[in-house]
């Protein structure tokens, strides 16, 4: 055995990611001990298909575990807890008896069940989840493999086989089939629990034909859900939390108008709204933000930025202006305000709060003045402005007003974004030392679990902020500014609202 | 001479003479090179930014690394994006603040800063210019840059305390002990009371880039006869190290 660190102990997450899944161990201080991460292939067998190998994904976290404890030079007993964090929607069906998965698993993105989405009654499920039908959610993946599958409804019906995310695949795995659980705030993101009782729902399930056989039991995020017979014999499961959920939890937002950003591809916003669930006149989601054993349930509103680093990539690959993603600073650092020009990149439609699938991207306010340095600002901004429309949402919803927001992710790395997004928002912007926040969350989670940690204050003493953009004084300006934004918005859906009218 | 220099400038005079983008083939077969020699050059150009592949055709042109030669050839906000988890781990460990910095036409400018994990009130020096001949990291930039150096100690050495070094000698004197020892500490040399420790940054070559430094109150960065402690100047050492070493490593 390799030196051993002294006797401490240590909280291992795992973050069962889109592409990749981490294993992460933090000690008590909440310090990086040791990271191991593996990426698993995406499969793309039709246009709008995308599946995960799930049997894959359980080998590659068994071997991800163990490298985890050899690079950091400990032993099995010095885990204190195993948290997982997870990619939230993927469904997986497996055979109870074999736990072979019966079918790929159906990723979040995998579109293949839009033509049923229109089918389901909006205002029920809106109402009963806090979730507007769409292909998103688990309910129709689950029924996708029930109608295909040969012979499945009927198994499912008899208990044969059985339904979970990522986070239930993980813990049935682990305990070596023994428990099948998922958490609350997995639960809530199947479109088939109840906001209100945290319990699935008869009719919802009626309506997507899912059997309740199949089903996990919902637990809380933060308790013991069993102990770990595979890779780490007795030690206790003592979290599970969707990634995002984790996210906010690991940047320590636990009062009620607290809320996290975290800039990748795209921007997930999530606010903590308190104990009742809040519902959205502006078309955000309402979604469990954590639960702690038998404490009140938090809630959260959730509003997800359509396209943030995606732009980036977009003036880098498409259009060839920067090398690497990083120089869209540079090249916005070249001039001082963006020359009159806005971009609204609705490559896909415009999300919260317009919900306009039908739009498409506008640049707009172009003169003979505008360089590559003012369309680079317009880049940046366009992420800041989305933030402020999703947050201008939030505290409408919620009767909460933002005081600050903590970010996360890549983007994180932009100084000139993080200072237009403090302007922007008219809040302070902070960056944790800890960048790792999906994975910290499911450690906190099971930390606070088994009483490694003993409670929040003891975990919100763990935080340090790593660096603070405070906005701007020049209001009127900013005033100024969105409402150019907003008519440059106006203008992506004119544009292509007229292309429809001549069809 | 150096035969590989020879080829690999033969092989970017090829790249520069085409119209159309190249397969190593014919780039092999226009030098009498075997096709694997031809690809190791091309592969070694691409690494250090003087050749691009186009991933779908596989053809090779020229990289951008050229047409910016005379830059440091990292753009500072790539730095930071590169160096930024690094730079968080070195104020966890020193439990100091950290500052990334860079020459900017002949001054020290700050491109990063990680506050010092407490919870005071700290604000952001992105962006500030800091004197280069009073700070561990102006001087760590300086100890690389010979004709920064230069102008810098032209332009005249202000003294900003005491101990601030202001003759030009004495500045060069202490830039070779930082070439000599791999890196920098500055005591109260800009600001009463303050210390610092930087080591350097480095790119492909050697090529220093920038320099990572903490920076804090003479008794916490000090040992009691007012010299950096060891332990660290180490921690600094080895977070410059990997970050030198991930800048070298292959681009994601």
């Amino acid at each position: 055995m390799t030196a051993r660190r002294g006797a401490e102990r240590y909280v291992l997450a795992i973050d069962q990611g889109t592409t990749s899944t981490r294993c992460i161990l933090f000690d008590r201080r909440a310090t990086v001990v040791a990271v191991a991460r593996a990426e698993h292939p995406q499969s793309y067998p039709r246009p709008g298909w995308v599946e995960h190998d799930a049997a894959r994904i359980w080998r590659d976290t068994r071997k991800l575990i163990r490298r985890a404890l050899q690079s950091a030079g400990i032993g099995d007993d010095q885990v204190a807890a195993i948290g997982i964090a997870n990619q939230r929607e993927t469904a997986v069906v497996w055979d109870r008896a074999t736990g072979v998965p019966v079918a790929p698993a159906i990723v979040w993105q995998d579109t293949r069940t839009s033509a049923q989405v229109a089918d389901l009654d909006a205002t029920l499920f809106r109402d009963r989840t806090g979730l507007p039908p769409a292909t998103y959610f688990s309910a129709l993946k689950v029924k996708w493999l029930l109608d295909d599958v040969p012979g499945l409804r009927a198994r499912a019906e008899r208990g044969e086989v059985l339904f979970g995310t990522m986070d239930s695949w993980l813990i049935w795995n682990l305990t070596g089939g023994k428990e099948h659980l998922t958490d609350v705030t997995n639960a809530s993101r199947t479109m088939l629990m109840d906001l209100a009782t945290l319990r699935w729902d008869a009719e919802l399930l009626e309506v997507c034909t899912i059997p309740p056989a199949m089903l996990p039991a919902i637990r809380s995020s933060s308790e013991v859900f069993g102990t770990a017979v595979e890779v780490l014999p007795g030690v206790p499961i003592a979290a599970a939390i969707g990634d995002q959920q984790a996210a906010l939890f690991g940047q320590t937002c636990f009062a009620p108008g607290d809320a996290k950003c975290t800039y990748g591809t795209g921007g997930f916003l999530l606010m903590n709204t308190g104990s009742t669930p809040v519902r959205s006149a502006h078309g955000l989601l309402t979604t469990v933000g954590y639960r702690i054993g038998a404490e009140p349930v938090a809630y959260a509103l959730e509003g997800s930025i359509a396209i943030a680093g995606s732009l980036v990539q977009w003036v880098r690959d498409g259009l060839g202006l920067i090398g690497t993603a990083s120089e869209i600073e540079t090249l916005a650092a070249t001039v001082t305000d963006n020359g009159g020009c806005y971009i609204v990149p609705a490559f896909s439609g415009l999300f919260a709060p317009h919900w306009r699938s039908e739009a498409r991207g506008v640049i707009v306010g172009l003169t003979s003045y505008i360089t590559k340095g003012h369309l680079a600002r317009a880049v940046l901004e366009a992420t800041a402005w989305q933030t402020r429309e999703v947050v201008d949402a939030m505290n409408a919803d919620s009767g909460l007003a933002l005081t600050g927001l903590d970010v996360d992710g890549g983007m994180t790395a932009d100084n000139l974004l993080m200072q237009i997004v403090a302007d922007v928002l008219e809040v302070p912007v902070v960056r944790p030392m800890v960048a790792e926040t999906v994975s910290l969350g499911a450690a906190y989670a099971a930390g606070l679990a088994v009483g490694y940690w003993s409670d929040q204050q003891d975990l919100r003493n763990n935080r340090h902020r790593a660096g603070r953009w405070l906005p701007g004084a020049d209001a009127a300006r900013r005033a100024a500014e969105y409402r150019k934004w907003q008519r440059a918005v106006d203008c992506a859906v004119l544009f292509s609202s007229e292309d429809q009218g001549q069809e | 001479m150096i035969q590989s220099i020879e080829r690999s400038s033969a092989v970017l005079r090829l790249l520069a003479a085409g119209p159309d983008r190249l397969r190593v083939k014919e780039i092999a077969d226009a030098l009498g090179l075997p096709k694997s020699t031809a690809h190791s050059i091309l592969r070694t150009l691409e690494h250090v930014g003087f050749a691009e592949q186009d991933p779908r055709t596989a053809r090779y042109r020229l990289g951008r690394g050229l047409t910016e030669l005379g830059k440091a050839g990292l753009d500072v906000n790539e730095l930071r994006s590169r160096a930024l988890d690094w730079a968080d781990t070195l104020a966890a460990r020193s439990v100091e603040s950290v500052r990334i910095g860079a020459l900017q036409s002949g001054s020290a400018r700050v491109v990063h800063h990680v506050f010092r994990p407490d919870d005071t009130t700290q604000s952001m020096d992105n962006g500030l210019i800091i004197p280069a001949h009073a700070t561990s990291l102006g001087k760590v930039l300086l100890a690389y840059d010979a004709p920064a150096a230069d102008a810098v100690a032209r332009a005249g050495l202000d003294a900003y305390t005491r101990r601030t070094v202001t003759n030009r000698r004495a500045l060069a004197g202490s830039l070779g002990e930082i070439r000599a020892q791999g890196w920098g500490g500055a005591v109260e040399e800009w600001e009463m009371g303050r210390a610092g420790i930087a080591a350097p940054l480095r790119t492909f070559g050697g090529l220093v880039v920038g320099a990572i430094g903490i920076y804090g109150p003479v008794e916490r960065i000090c040992d009691s006869r007012q010299r950096p402690r060891p332990a660290l100047v180490e921690l600094v050492c080895a977070t410059a190290q990997s970050i030198s070493r991930d800048l070298t490593g292959p681009r994601s």
